[in-house]
């Protein structure tokens, strides 16, 4: 089927505009969602190498696995301390979260 | 249906999910409202689980579509529905924050790009051509003996995960009212 380079070029395109999205977005939800972004363009690399080079197939899935588990984890913290983070500043715009600048 | 003509159903398969991932990363990041964000970000995860299908995995792709489309996207669409003020407009970008952020992400993109075109990837040696071991068997096997210690060590972090959501945005609103 297709070469490793083409999912390896893919899986870069979509790191590279989870990239461009945490570094211009101001609004911390749209900054979580390219968080996800990078995060399965990562995943997409451990599937690709798990299915052309890998000796033994199974790692990489796993690999996977847990990182879907961790990522689930990181957008219930991410949400709740957003929520938290609202309630307070009553703004989601990061650029007025600064109290502990020094 | 001969065998070529299978293949260009499949090369035509797989460049629509690619096209699909990527229509759905630029809706994911680009317009300013986060509702569309978030649709975009489910379209992007469900065309990278028909890639999974493509590399192999049937499994990890219904885990991709169950985690991500189901639990994460549905996590932040009911974070924003809940608390009608979250979709607040946010001041407009500031054009040069936007250039600065564009030229780093193709910087990023070129090279790991030309990492990629000029390595020479070779197969490890000790690899072995087993199709049974890309089964669901085969995963459980290796999750409960070679790996079971990670795997007790994220259900614990899930665990914290979750009370600490619930006591971060349930204190706090306790000490905000």
């Amino acid at each position: 089927m297709n070469s490793l380079s083409t999912y390896l070029i893919i899986s870069a395109l979509l790191f590279s505009m989870g990239l461009m999205g945490i570094l211009q977005r101001r609004n911390l939800i749209g900054m979580l969602i390219s968080v996800e972004l990078l995060l399965n363009a990562a995943n997409l690399n451990f599937m690709a190498f798990n299915r052309f080079l890998a000796p033994d197939p199974v790692i990489g899935q796993i690999i996977a696995l847990f990182v879907m588990g961790l990522a689930a984890a990181e957008a219930a913290i991410g949400l709740s301390i957003i929520l938290a983070l609202y309630r307070k500043m009553h703004s989601i715009n990061i650029e007025r979260a600064q109290r502990l600048k020094g | 249906m001969d065998t070529a003509g299978l293949d260009i159903l499949n090369q035509a398969g797989f460049w629509a999910m690619v096209a699909l991932t990527v229509a759905g990363a630029s809706i994911a990041i680009f317009p300013r409202n986060i509702l569309y964000n978030v649709l975009g970000l489910a379209l992007c995860m469900t065309a990278i689980a028909a890639i999974y299908v493509f590399l192999g995995s049937l499994f990890i792709a219904l885990m991709q579509f169950l985690i991500y489309v189901g639990a994460i996207c549905i996590a932040i669409v009911f974070a924003i529905m809940l608390s009608r003020p979250l979709h607040l407009e946010m001041p407009p970008r500031p054009a040069s924050k936007v250039a600065m952020a564009t030229a780093a992400a193709v910087l990023f993109f070129v090279a790991i790009v030309g990492v990629v075109l000029k390595t020479d990837w070779t197969p490890s040696a000790a690899r072995v051509a087993d199709s049974s071991l890309w089964s669901v068997e085969a995963i459980g096997r290796a999750l409960l003996t070679r790996y079971e210690l990670v795997f007790e060590v994220i259900s614990l972090v899930l665990l914290v995960a979750i009370i600490g959501a619930v006591i971060t945005a349930g204190l706090s609103r306790r000490l905000s009212s």
